[in-house]
C-alpha cells in the first residue's frame, strides 16, 4: 500500500515535466536498461539456485537422469559426522580471526584518525594491501613460509632463540586451526580498519569538542562517544564477516588442505571435494543449502542481537 | 649562565614533562604501527627474497638478501607451467568481465536513479537483496548449466555473469542521484536525444570518474577468482592464474623456488596497480561504505 503511494507520486512526476517528457514514452526505458541484471541474474544465479534445490533431493552423480530420493541427503546429512566437524572447525577458525581482527582494526582506525600520527596514508595502504592479494597466492605463500622443515618461520624463530625445536603448524590440528585464523585476520583487518575509518569521519566534529570541554580523557571519549556511534558500522563488519568467513576455501584449501585429522576442512571445502572430486552432486547441493541456513541463522542471530541491546 | 638555565627549566617543568610523556606516547604508538606495518610486508619481502634463491638455500637456510637463482627457478617452472598463458587467460577474463559488469552496471544504476517506472523500489530492493545471497549455493547447479550449455572448459561461465553485477548498480546508482542532474537529461530530450544516445553521451562522461574507482575493485576480484575456474576449465594449458598457481603446490613439492617465482608472477601486478592507485582504491571503500 506504501509502495503504490510511492509509485504515484513517482507517477505524477510525469505529469508536471512539460509536454514533450510527459507520459510512460521515456519512463519506460528504465525498464530496458534494468533488464540486462535481471535477465543474467536469472539464468546464471536464480535457475542455478533453483536447481540446486532439484538436485539436493536427488542422488544425482553426473551421469543420466537425476532420481528423486526424497529427504534421504538431509537425513544423511544430519547424521553426517564429517559435516558436522566442517562446520565446527569454520566456526572455530572465524571466532579465533573474528575477535582480534575487529579489535585491531578498531583500535587502528582510532589511533589513525589522532591528528598527532605521520604517514597515515602509507600504515592505511600496507595494512589494507594483504586484502587484495589474491587469496591462492597467499594460501601457497604462507604453507611455503610455515613448512615445518624448510620455512623462513621456524629458521626465524631459531635465529632469534625464540624456539629450540621447530614447531610443526601444519601437524597439529589446533596449530593449523590458528595459523588458518591468523592468515584470515591478516588479510581482513585493514579492510575492517578502513570501514571504521569511514565510520569515524562521519561522526560530528561537535561531538568531540563537547567531550573536550567536559574534561573526558582520549579513552573515555573512545567509549562513551566514538564506539556507540560507530555500532552501525561494527554490526556491518560483523555480518559481513559471517558472510564471508562461513564460505572461505581458497586460503585454507591451499595453506593446509584439509588439514592433520581433517582439522581445516571448511564447509565450503568439504562441498568442493563432495560435488567436484567424489560427483556427489546431489549431496553437495544438500550441503549447500545447509550452508545457505546456517549463515541466514547466524547473521539474523548478530542482527537480533545487537538490536535488544538498543532496547 | 647556569642559574638562569635552571630556573628556566624549573618554570617550565610541568609542561615538559607533559610534553616528554606525550611524545613517549606518540613514540610508543608509531612502534606499534610499525611492528604492525612489518607483519603485513615481511611476508611478501621474505617472498621476493626466496624466490631468487635455490630450493636447497631456502630449505636449509635463513635467507635475508636476495640471491641471483631467480631465472633458474623461473625456467624449471616455465618448463612444467606455462605461467604466462595463465597471466594472459585471468587478464582476458578480468578485462572482459570488468568492462561488462561497468557498462551494464552504469546502465542499470542510471536506470533506476532517473527513469520514475512502475515497481522501481521493489527491483532495486531485490537487486539489493541478490547480495546477501552466499557465492556457493548454486554452484553445483551452475556447474550442471553450464554442462547443459555445453559451456565447460570455455571462459563464458566466468565472464558472462559479471553482467549482473548488484554492488556495482547500487554504488552506480548513488553516483547519479548525486552527479547527475536531471535537468541536463530534460535538456538533452528537448534537443530530441534518444534515451540510448543520452546515456552513451551525457552520463557514461559524467561517471567516469567512479567507473575508474569500480572498475579496480571489480578487476581484482576477477583476477583473484579460483574456485569458479578449477570448477569450469579442465584443461590445465587453459587455466587462469590463480589456479596455475594452485597447481605449482602440487606439481612442485619440494621445488621451493620454482613454487616462490609463480606466487611473485601473481603478487607484482597487484602491487604495481596498488602503490599506483592506493588513494583511489581505499577512498572507494571509504565511500561505498558512507552510503550504505
Amino acid at each position: 500500500m506504501f509502495a503504490f503511494g510511492r509509485l504515484w507520486r513517482r507517477a505524477s512526476y510525469g505529469v508536471l515535466a512539460p509536454p514533450r517528457l510527459r507520459g510512460g514514452s521515456w519512463a519506460a526505458h528504465g525498464y530496458l536498461f534494468v533488464a540486462p541484471f535481471f535477465i543474467v541474474f536469472g539464468i546464471f544465479q536464480l535457475y542455478p539456485i533453483l536447481y540446486s534445490l532439484y538436485l539436493s533431493f536427488t542422488d544425482w552423480q553426473g551421469f543420466g537422469a537425476p532420481h528423486l530420493v526424497g529427504a534421504a541427503n538431509y537425513s544423511r546429512l544430519l547424521e553426517d559426522p564429517l559435516f558436522y566437524k566442517s562446520i565446527r572447525n569454520t566456526l572455530t577458525i572465524w571466532i579465533i580471526s573474528i575477535v582480534p581482527e575487529l579489535v585491531l582494526a578498531l583500535v587502528l582506525a582510532l589511533i589513525l584518525n589522532e591528528r598527532r600520527v605521520r604517514g597515515k596514508h602509507l600504515f592505511r595502504a600496507v595494512y589494507y594491501f594483504p586484502n587484495i592479494v589474491t587469496p591462492v597466492s597467499i594460501g601457497v605463500l604462507f604453507s611455503l613460509l610455515f613448512d615445518w622443515q624448510t620455512g623462513a618461520v621456524n629458521r626465524a624463530m631459531a635465529a632469534l632463540h625464540l624456539v629450540n625445536q621447530p614447531i610443526d603448524w601444519l601437524g597439529s590440528p589446533l596449530l593449523s586451526q590458528v595459523l588458518v585464523a591468523a592468515v584470515m585476520c591478516w588479510q581482513w583487518f585493514g579492510y575492517n580498519m578502513l570501514l571504521y575509518t569511514a565510520g569515524l569521519q562521519s561522526i560530528p566534529q561537535e561531538l568531540y569538542e563537547a567531550a573536550r570541554v567536559d574534561g573526558a580523557t582520549a579513552v573515555q571519549t573512545a567509549l562513551r562517544v566514538t564506539i556507540p556511534l560507530l555500532r552501525p558500522v561494527i554490526i556491518f563488519t560483523v555480518i559481513t564477516s559471517i558472510i564471508g568467513g562461513m564460505q572461505i576455501f581458497d586460503v585454507p584449501y591451499l595453506l593446509s588442505g584439509a588439514g592433520p585429522d581433517n582439522s581445516t576442512l571448511t564447509i565450503v571445502m568439504y562441498l568442493y571435494n563432495t560435488a567436484f572430486q567424489n560427483s556427489h552432486y546431489g549431496y553437495a547441493s544438500t550441503i549447500a543449502y545447509a550452508t545457505f541456513v546456517l549463515i541466514a541463522v547466524l547473521s539474523l542471530v548478530t542482527f537480533r542481537l545487537t538490536r535488544s541491546r538498543e532496547g | 649562565m647556569r642559574t638562569q638555565r635552571v630556573t628556566g627549566a624549573g618554570r617550565k617543568r610541568p609542561s615538559a614533562v607533559a610534553s616528554v610523556r606525550r611524545s613517549a606516547g606518540t613514540l610508543l604508538i608509531h612502534a606499534f604501527l610499525v611492528a604492525l606495518a612489518l607483519t603485513c610486508v615481511l611476508p611478501f619481502y621474505s617472498m621476493l627474497v626466496d624466490s631468487t634463491h635455490s630450493s636447497t638455500d631456502i630449505s636449509t637456510k635463513l635467507l635475508l638478501l636476495p640471491g641471483d637463482d631467480f631465472v633458474g627457478n623461473y625456467e624449471r617452472l616455465m618448463r612444467t607451467i606455462n605461467i604466462w598463458e595463465g597471466f594472459l587467460h585471468s587478464a582476458l577474463i578480468a578485462v572482459s568481465s570488468t568492462a561488462l559488469s561497468l557498462y551494464f552496471s552504469a546502465l542499470a544504476g542510471y536506470g533506476f536513479s532517473k527513469y520514475p517506472f512502475r515497481g522501481r523500489g521493489f527491483l532495486f530492493g531485490f537487486v539489493l537483496a541478490t547480495m546477501m545471497i552466499p557465492g556457493q549455493l548454486g554452484i553445483v547447479g551452475f556447474f550442471n548449466l553450464m554442462n547443459a550449455f555445453h559451456l565447460l572448459n570455455t571462459y563464458w561461465p566466468l565472464i558472462l555473469p559479471s553482467i549482473a553485477n548488484a554492488f556495482a548498480i547500487f554504488f552506480l546508482r548513488q553516483v547519479c542521484d548525486s552527479s547527475v542532474p536531471t535537468e541536463l537529461l530534460e535538456a538533452a530530450r528537448i534537443d530530441g536525444a534518444g534515451e540510448l544516445r543520452i546515456f552513451h553521451s551525457i552520463v557514461l562522461p559524467l561517471l567516469t570518474p567512479s567507473l575508474a574507482t569500480l572498475a579496480i575493485f571489480v578487476f581484482i576480484s576477477k583476477w583473484n577468482s579460483f574456485l569458479e575456474p578449477l570448477i569450469i576449465i579442465f584443461d590445465n594449458a587453459k587455466q587462469t592464474l590463480p589456479v596455475m598457481v594452485a597447481m605449482t603446490k602440487g606439481q612442485f613439492a619440494t621445488d621451493y623456488g620454482a613454487q616462490y617465482v609463480g606466487v611473485v608472477i601473481s603478487v607484482i601486478p597487484i602491487l604495481i596497480v596498488f602503490s599506483v592507485a592506493s588513494r583511489r582504491v581505499i577512498s572507494g571503500i571509504t565511500v561505498g561504505v558512507l552510503k550504505g
